[in-house]
């Protein structure tokens, strides 16, 4: 299907296919155009007006929502690559990026693989085999005994070969019981001991484990690639090692507090890696990284990172264009000696999840979506934009929000920055949750190891504060000039177009009219007396505070400014209004302040938000707690259910009677379908 | 050499360029200080009238109303308001002796049925009274305008394709509960709002039947079973929504007869006019200088400027409506008189409303004024007046004597609305005037008698009557007994006229026949 120059080894690829989807899909894309190089997109039903489909410039539809009908659907993608007559293919990452079988595939119909070849992603992919590798390579690997010979002595000299610190862990153990650290040889059988003691206790067994113990571990990975000819190069470390479930959530690049001599000397690691397994393409090598910098090969990833652009920020490369050229048979564009670090960038990635509910993935529309303005700093790769859904069938990822600085603490700055202005209306998100994180003081002093979230836990899910009074008038100073942008629009439709009786200004005769308006901040009700002024201003009194208040709402690009003065502060908060509430973000905080329901809509109000609980998400209901008349309070749990294999716990959104249970075990519930409903309290007045 | 031609550029027409009217005033003046000192004081002393009325009846009556969980009249009001159709509101205050009517209660009950008759204003009566006061029942009760015409008028408005809508938030006892009864739409509000021609007390004085006022006629009653309500409302909000509701589904539409441009603001600001009218009556103020405060962009294109100038008219526009201005410059003359009738007769010709801004002292008077006809000018222009057909809004921006008030649309030529500033003065002449005319007569009397009159005689006989006609002259006087429609700022009177004309825009145009003019 493609032509191979004879003499100089190289192919053209003049046409790709891009088995994958949103922003890794338009990531791709994007090099593509630069290259002219016409792009393929395949897309399932969920993704039919996605934005990677819009962004090719040819697309084929490849079936059903489910990943394993569309986007893991090796038949269909190789038929849709012969009938586009695309000559290569770039699987992403995730999906078929690491499928031994479609890279072989690939190969045998003639179509390039973007990607290594299958025998790395075979060798790879198998844990034990890629350590074997790595240690014969003289990489270094992390140790550990999982033998069935449970002596002392055999414990003791294993200890001795793996090297102090060790781990001592009962294999059937959990939760830290029947786990103890070794520091030195002297205190190996007392610790082993303790361990076993404690496990028999626990689980009635003691068989033992021995692992190098690392502490404060950190997640270090190097960016390597390769070429068809034997070349290799690294292009230096990120840092990944903040999780949540196992996931990043920031990577930055470089490490932060890591030397030039440790830097060459994981960067020559990777590279040895690399090597011995005949690398081509992008991949990275992972290391777990100890407090004194002593790092352990961990695994390889024979594909192109999630996190790979805080690598393209500090070397100035564009990672999928080297993809391209290697794949069409050309030499690495740049030799070790021209590649060099400069500034440094951080990536967080902003997902559609609640972190306070242990990061539940979530799902749902993006009424709003407002972000930084990209340019040669600030990235924003994403394949979504507003209007458009978090689909459930996927990863919960909305964006990866790249920004680079000269050095760690301006980007770390410019992270937050662009954070602030990162919003999102119509899901949960992490954001609030990044914005903890990257002011953290430890965080922000770079020490970062895996266990950074469970460490600083208290720091980084505050307790909910009370909304400002200020930022409450400003709330209700949003409200009160959309009601005038409504009327105005009712105006502009009206017969009598100028009448003064179409002007909302709440201009009244002698008097000046006041109103109270009743906002919901979290649970509490806020009562505010509204004045309106004859100068156009309003004086605001919130809880025995008057605030005298003014602005306009003000249009740009997409999004809506809020210039206001409060007590003759000026701010910009960009406003969302949608059906209830009120999104106010700002520099400083992002806040949500809803109106009450009015009684005569709280029976049809779909969000359910003032009557029953509600289902988050699409799931099935696992079990029920309650039944109909039971009393709860706000908090009780009421019914588990099952989505996006989380297990979920719906509680009561208030305390009262339950009139209704309207699903039961083993049932299917919408998102936002009303689970059970409360008895109306009739004479709570 | 070669002719250079003009960009071509937007046709303009001679009749665009309107010269304006007013000046600048000298604000650092000590007359202009002195003046805006006395107006904004006169202002001052309306607002916090008003802003006392606003409270209705006193704290403990708001508490146990609100406390019930309905809103205060003013806030239901506040609640129904919606930029659509321009309705008439008359809403009951419960908290002021449980909003019975009283006389005046029935008085303003009616003129504000007849302001959306003449208007042709959809009605929302926001129901929640007592009923008649059975004290006062010989003055609320049996006279042509009384109690029984709101009920009269309910149902011949509705003859007129006028909406009549009753929100029922409180009680509707006796002749009350025709309102709702009456209503093309009624609302009720549960356990709140009753609808009964005879209360619990009264039934069980009449049979001996002991029942609840929500049993008798509650909102379950009314809407499932006697079919005298036909919404039902949850609260006082649902209620209110309902009302926007059913006036939404009234298919209204307003339909302006007249031209519309786009508004302009007049090019001096409205509270200059404290420092150019001030509170003295007796200082000329030119009327013109008025004007220019009002009407769009300050442009007002005279009518016979140079003729009967004691009496200013011309055209201008107000909010883009456009309006015919007679305003007056002085007292009346026969020339003035005849220009002012030649002017309505203009406006009534080309359907353009009148607003006549009142500061009037009299038609002339003296022999050769007599000799001249001037009561017979001046009958011209009364007649003009009483038979104009287009919407008419007086304002009386200072004094408002005798035969001047009728040749300026006074309240009985049924202006559509009319409004007093707060320095304006109304009686059939001035205090000083009337006390001297008393004094001559009785000066006289005693001469044939024979006796004496003293200077303290006659001071002592003046005072009490220059006193009386000082309070009964007052607007709150005026206001009080619904002589006017309302005091206003005169910062407020472009706002108010505005206001107005667009009401009373809604009514289709009438043609104008007039009477005989005696020539």
């Amino acid at each position: 299907a493609f032509l191979r120059n004879a003499s100089t080894g190289t192919c053209r690829i003049e046409k790709m296919l891009i088995a994958n989807r949103g922003e890794i899909a338009c990531r791709v894309m994007r090099t593509a155009k630069k290259l002219g190089v016409r792009s393929v997109a395949v897309y399932s039903e969920a993704d039919k007006n996605s934005m990677h489909v819009t962004m090719a410039d040819e697309a084929y539809h490849i079936g059903p929502a489910a990943s394993q009908q569309s986007y893991l659907n090796v038949e269909k993608i190789i038929q849709v690559a012969k009938t586009a007559a695309a000559q290569a293919i770039h699987p992403g990452y995730g999906f078929l990026s690491e499928n031994t079988e479609f890279a072989e595939r690939c190969k045998k119909e003639g179509i390039i693989f973007i990607g290594p070849p299958s025998s790395a992603i075979r060798d790879m992919g198998i844990k034990s085999t890629s350590k074997a590798i790595m240690s014969a390579a003289g990489v270094p690997v992390i140790e550990g005994y999982h033998g069935d010979e449970q002596s002392d002595q055999h414990l003791k000299g294993e200890a001795s070969r793996i090297g102090y610190p060790v781990m001592i862990k009962a294999v059937r153990g959990g939760g830290g019981k029947g786990m103890r650290i070794a520091q030195t040889e002297a205190d190996f059988i007392e610790q082993l001991e303790s361990a076993r003691r404690e496990a028999r206790k626990s689980f009635d067994d003691d068989v033992m484990l021995i692992e190098k113990f690392v502490d404060n571990p950190r997640h270090v990975e190097v960016q390597v690639f390769g070429d068809q000819y034997g070349n290799a190069v690294y292009l230096f470390e990120r840092d990944c090692s903040v999780q949540r479930r196992h996931q990043k959530i920031i990577e930055e690049a470089p490490g932060p507090g890591i030397s030039p001599e440790v830097r060459r000397r994981l960067g020559e690691a990777a590279v040895q890696a690399a090597k011995a397994v005949n690398y081509v393409g992008a991949g990275t090598v992972e290391f777990i990284m100890d407090s004194q910098h002593n790092f352990y090969f961990m695994e390889m990833n024979t594909r192109l990172q999630v996190e790979h652009p805080v690598t393209e920020m500090i070397t100035g490369t564009d990672l999928v264009e080297w993809q391209l050229r290697v794949a069409a048979g050309e030499e690495l564009p740049m030799t070790q000696k021209e590649l060099y670090v400069k500034g440094h960038a951080f990536e967080a990635r902003i997902y559609a999840e609640d972190p306070s509910n242990n990061f539940m993935p979530g799902a749902g529309p993006l009424i709003h979506l407002s972000t930084p303005v990209p340019n040669a700093f600030t990235r924003i790769e994403t394949g979504v934009k507003q209007g458009d859904e978090v689909s459930v069938h996927y990863d919960p990822m909305i964006a990866k929000l790249v920004v680079w600085g000269d050095d760690r603490t301006v980007a770390l700055n410019k992270l937050k920055y662009c954070l602030h202005q990162y919003n999102i209306v119509g899901l949960n998100t992490n954001i609030d949750f990044l914005l903890c994180l990257a002011a953290h003081p430890e965080f922000e002093a770079g020490n970062v190891h895996t266990d950074f979230i469970p460490q600083h836990y208290d720091a980084l899910f505050p307790t909910k504060k009370a909304t400002s009074k200020d930022v409450l008038c400003q709330a209700a100073l949003a409200l009160i000039l959309h009601e005038r942008i409504q009327t105005d629009k009712f105006k502009a439709f009206s017969h009598d177009p100028f009448s003064p009786f179409a002007n909302n200004s709440g201009r009244r005769l002698n008097i000046l009219y006041s109103r109270n308006l009743v906002l919901l901040d979290g649970q509490n009700k806020v009562n505010i007396d509204v004045t309106y002024n004859r100068d156009g201003t309003y004086g605001m009194k919130v809880d025995g505070e008057v605030f005298h208040v003014f602005g306009e709402l003000d249009k740009e690009d997409e999004a809506t400014y809020l210039k206001c003065s409060v007590n003759g502060i000026v701010s910009k908060p960009k406003v969302v209004l949608t059906n209830n509430t009120i999104h106010l973000f700002s520099m400083e905080e992002a806040v949500q302040v809803n109106t009450p329901v009015p009684k005569y809509l709280v029976g049809i109000d779909a969000s359910g938000s003032q009557g029953g609980a509600v289902a988050p998400m699409t799931g099935t209901i696992e079990k029920v707690f309650v039944k109909e008349g039971d009393h709860v309070k706000a908090g009780d749990a009421l019914m588990v259910m099952i989505a996006m294999k989380m297990e979920h716990t719906i509680k009561a959104p208030k305390s009262g009677v339950i009139a209704k249970v309207l699903y039961k075990e083993g049932s299917q519930a919408n998102r936002n379908a009303a689970l059970v409903t409360f008895v109306e309290e009739e004479n709570s007045e | 050499g070669a002719r250079a031609w003009p960009a071509p550029r937007p046709r303009r027409y001679h009749g665009d360029k309107v010269a304006t009217v007013g000046s600048e005033p000298d604000t650092n003046s000590v007359l202009f200080q002195e003046n805006y000192e006395r107006m904004k004081a006169l202002v001052t002393e309306l607002n916090e009238r008003a802003e006392k009325i606003r409270l209705g009846g006193g704290e403990k009556a708001r508490q146990r109303h609100t406390s019930r969980g309905k809103l205060l009249p003013r806030e239901r009001i506040n609640q129904l308001l919606d930029p659509g159709v321009d309705c008439l509101i008359v809403a009951n205050d419960a908290t002021v002796k449980g909003g019975s009517y009283y006389p005046i209660t029935v008085k303003k009950h009616v003129r504000a049925q007849e302001i959306a008759r003449q208007n042709h204003l959809p009605c929302v009566y926001l129901v929640d009274s007592g009923g008649a006061n059975l004290p006062r029942q010989a003055d609320v009760f049996p006279d042509r305008d009384h109690f029984g015409r709101i009920f009269y008028n309910q149902a011949n408005m509705s003859a007129m394709g006028i909406a009549q809508i009753a929100v029922v938030m409180g009680s509707c006892t006796a002749g009350g509960a025709y309102v709702p009864a009456m209503a093309d739409e009624s609302i009720i509000v549960k356990n709140q709002g009753t609808i009964f021609l005879g209360g619990p007390p009264l039934v069980k004085a009449a049979t001996g039947e002991e029942v609840s006022a929500e049993d008798l006629g509650g909102a379950d009653l009314h809407c499932r079973k006697s079919g005298v309500t036909d919404h039902y409302a949850l609260d006082d909000a649902h209620a209110l929504h309902l009302a926007r509701k059913a006036v939404r589904n009234l298919n209204y539409q307003k339909k302006l007869d007249v031209t519309v441009e786009t508004p302009e603001e007049p090019l001096f600001p409205a509270d200059e006019l404290y420092g150019v009218v001030g509170d003295n009556l007796k200082r000329s103020v030119d009327v013109k200088e008025v004007i220019a405060r009002i009407v769009d962009g300050s442009r007002f294109n005279e009518f016979k400027a140079f003729y009967g100038d004691t009496l200013v008219t011309g055209f201008a526009r107000i909010f883009g409506y456009p309006v015919g201005i007679i305003g007056n410059n002085g007292v009346l003359f026969s020339e003035s008189a005849k220009k002012g009738t030649h002017f309505i007769e203009l406006c009534c010709q080309r359907n353009i409303p009148l607003i006549f801004l009142q500061n009037i002292t009299g038609f002339m008077v003296g022999r050769e004024y007599e000799a001249g006809g001037i009561a017979k000018d001046g009958a011209k222009m009364v007649t003009a007046v009483a038979c104009a057909n287009v919407p008419k809004i007086t304002v009386i921006v200072g004094g408002s004597y005798g035969a001047g008030n009728y040749g300026m649309c006074g309240r009985a030529y049924s202006p559509r609305f009319l409004y007093m500033w707060p320095n304006a003065r109304i009686s059939v002449m001035g205090g000083e005037q009337a006390a001297t005319v008393l004094a001559t007569i009785t000066k006289d009397q005693r001469a044939r008698e024979g006796k004496e009159f003293s200077a303290e005689d006659e001071a002592a006989l003046k005072e009490p009557i220059i006193r009386r006609f000082e309070e009964e002259g007052s607007p709150y006087y005026s206001s009080a007994r619904l002589w006017d429609d309302g005091i206003i700022d005169p910062a407020d009177t472009r706002l108010v006229l505005g206001l107005s004309l667009s009401a009373a825009l809604n009514a289709p145009t009438m043609k104008t026949n007039f009477g005989i003019f005696r020539m």
